[in-house]
């Protein structure tokens, strides 16, 4: 009898034996064995938002590892737990990958009192990306409002490092006060960039200000968009996208031409845990970047 | 399939082997309700005759045997400023004797979530393969709907299935290791009259269930009635405990959480079974929740029952127990929340 219940040993599967490819969805492997990654530098960015360079420890997995704009990982400060993070960095930076994280739980807080060297684990790259490829020969509107421009700014950085492939570029950010603008050190040089509009728009101004005043929207009543050859990515809380891309539907963009990025608290990301389950739609594997359409089709997503 | 006729004798053999092998679970008596009714788990037994396959069914589902409500997915080891993550996958071989179809269809579906396509999980795969599964025909219980879903038969997922044809069992083979235990114990090849009881009986058991449920159609149901009345009067019913998930052989959520050693020398990763119905489940950072009313909780349970399931894998994720029916605290049955869906919209 004992021959007939010899143990499988699932991590003798080849694939096991392969090195670690979180691109490879279909592929069996170490789920749960994450890279580990060191903390480059840590950026203040607000009083609540910081920005962290983190860079895989091992060589090779490092250089495995490749993303895409919109795409996030999951973040792991062992002993503490794991988080869903999206990557704010260029795709083109290879070496290490930059975190914007805000202060706002249990792991958050414990990353924002991590120092310079410290070692938390990645796992990733999950999640779909915005079609930057497919936007290439139209104008483009980079929309984003307050913590939203941390998944936008990986596409700002993909449409400013290939500008001759899009027509006309407008980047608009707003926030509720100027003390919340995430990357301020860094509109001077976007705004310098020939031939990129930059914009950006309080709620709540301080003695400082000099800017626009408004909502989001405002900004767009002094743009000129053609519905047919612009596509549109917009971040930012629900309530702002659904107003920015009503708007924009209302003047003739199709809504296939939205993009958003959907805010689940995902506990795998890889479409197990159904913590960041819609109805039927898995943010962490359909999304969480979705088309305007489709998220008017998710019932709760808005 | 392959087929062959194994004596009462014989089988009492094959578990006995088993048990000189490997640990083996089955349904068990562990007392009696109210009503004097016995009730059954899925536990550990010793010999032959703790297993009671006279059940009509049990508390909770085989599911914790693949997906326990807790799991270490990984440990750490701090060293100074460092640390060192460690994953080990359960290989300790098991058989469980005795699930009815409803549970075995239950596996195929978790199989389809854990097992296949994309990012399979190598904890559950580690958990299947090493899992020795007989399962046998019965009489439907009390309130199970598997009829309806389909579920009250099963044509793969197994290793052995028996049909109990009184002084004899009719064993229908599932795979190579179920054949090569059926040979160490001398099961005998089929006759014509093992065929001919085999399938009067089995006309029997299935002239004993009953459709209960109209579940033609559900999913677009669940999105023409998403704003339903029918939501409202389940839905404030609900107490948000999770019991439901917990009985249910398919609900599979997750939470995943880590913890710290007294000592802080080592730390652990856990999956943590979770509810859609507990409060806190579409909590995101900042407190905001999703889902902060017990009334749509429950709605996006039935929803991923049987729409959000469909649609990925092309059936429901019921198998239609009735285990959350029977385990509700505030007496929410799910055959009478679908017939008021269907009411509802023919009214």
């Amino acid at each position: 009898m004992k021959n007939l219940f010899q143990p499988y040993d699932v991590s003798l599967e080849s694939e096991m034996l392969e090195p670690l490819d979180f691109n490879r969805r279909s592929r069996l492997k170490e789920t749960d064995r994450c890279f580990k990654a060191e903390i480059l530098n840590v950026i203040r960015l607000t009083d609540m938002e910081k920005l962290f360079q983190v860079r895989i420890l091992d060589e090779s997995e490092g250089e495995r590892f490749s993303f895409l704009p919109g795409q996030f990982v999951m973040v792991e400060v062992p002993g503490y737990g794991e988080i869903p993070i999206s990557i704010s960095s260029s795709t083109s930076r290879t070496g290490y990958v930059e975190l914007c994280i805000r202060r706002a739980g249990i792991v958050t807080g414990a990353l924002h009192r991590a120092k310079r060297g410290a070692h938390i684990g990645i796992r990733g790259p999950f999640g779909t990306h915005f079609p930057i490829e497919t936007m290439k020969g139209y104008d483009v509107l980079l929309i984003a409002g307050g913590l939203g421009l941390a998944p936008l700014r990986s596409s700002i950085f993909a449409v400013i490092e290939n500008r001759a492939d899009f027509e006309n570029v407008h980047i608009l950010y707003g926030t509720k006060s100027p003390d919340q603008l995430l990357f301020d050190y860094q509109y001077e040089e976007w705004g310098r960039i020939d031939d990129i509009d930059l914009q950006v728009i309080v709620e709540e101004p301080d003695n400082e200000w000099t800017g626009p005043v408004g909502l989001i929207t405002k900004l767009l009543d002094g743009i000129e968009i053609d519905p047919q050859r612009t596509f549109a990515i917009v971040c930012g809380p629900p309530v702002m996208f659904k107003f920015v891309c009503s708007r924009l539907s209302e003047q003739g963009m199709p809504m296939r031409r939205m993009f958003i990025s959907l805010e689940r608290r995902m506990h795998c990301g890889m479409g197990k845990c159904c913590r960041c389950n819609i109805g039927s739609t898995f943010t962490c594997m359909e999304g969480p970047v979705f088309d305007y359409w489709t998220v008017m089709n998710l019932k709760e997503a808005i | 399939m392959l087929f062959r006729c194994l004596s009462k004798e014989g089988f009492r053999d094959l578990v006995e082997m088993t048990l000189e092998t490997i640990e083996v679970v089955g349904p068990k008596e562990i007392g009696r309700d109210k009503d004097d009714n016995p009730i059954h788990h899925y536990l550990p037994v010793s010999n032959p005759d703790e297993l009671d396959f006279d059940y009509a069914t049990t508390e909770y589902s085989a599911k914790t045997y693949f997906l326990p409500f807790q799991e270490n997915l990984s440990t750490y080891r701090f060293d100074e400023d460092d640390w060192t993550q460690d994953i080990r996958y359960r290989i300790q071989p098991r058989a469980i004797i005795g699930l009815h179809a409803c549970d075995i269809n239950g596996l195929l579906k978790l199989d389809k979530v854990f097992a296949r396509d994309f990012f399979p999980s190598p904890y559950y795969i580690s958990r299947r393969e090493n899992t020795f599964i007989v399962g046998i025909d019965h009489e439907p219980c009390e309130g199970g709907f598997c009829r309806s879903l389909g579920t009250d038969t099963v044509t793969h997922g197994f290793d052995l299935f028996l049909t109990d044809l009184g002084d004899r069992y009719f064993v229908a083979i599932g795979s190579d290791r179920g054949f090569g235990a059926l040979q160490k114990v001398h099961a005998r090849e089929i006759t014509d009259e093992d065929t001919h009881d085999y399938l009067t009986e089995r006309q029997r058991l299935a002239g004993l269930f009953q459709a209960e449920v109209p579940v033609h159609d559900l999913g677009t149901l669940l999105d023409i009635e998403f704003t339903s009345e029918v939501w409202e009067k389940w839905g404030r019913k609900c107490m948000s405990c999770g019991s439901c998930a917990m009985v249910c052989p398919t609900c599979y959520c997750y939470g995943v959480m880590e913890k710290v050693s007294m000592d802080f020398e080592r730390g652990v990763k856990q999956r943590q079974a979770y509810s859609c119905n507990l409060v806190d489940f579409a909590e995101v950072a900042g407190g905001h929740n999703f889902r902060p009313d017990s009334t749509t909780r429950l709605k996006y349970r039935y929803y991923h029952q049987h729409r959000g399931f469909v649609e990925i894998y092309d059936e429901p994720k019921c198998v239609g127990c009735n285990r959350c029916g029977r385990t509700c605290l505030a007496g929410i049955s799910p055959v009478e929340v679908i017939t008021d869906l269907q009411m509802d919209e023919q009214t």
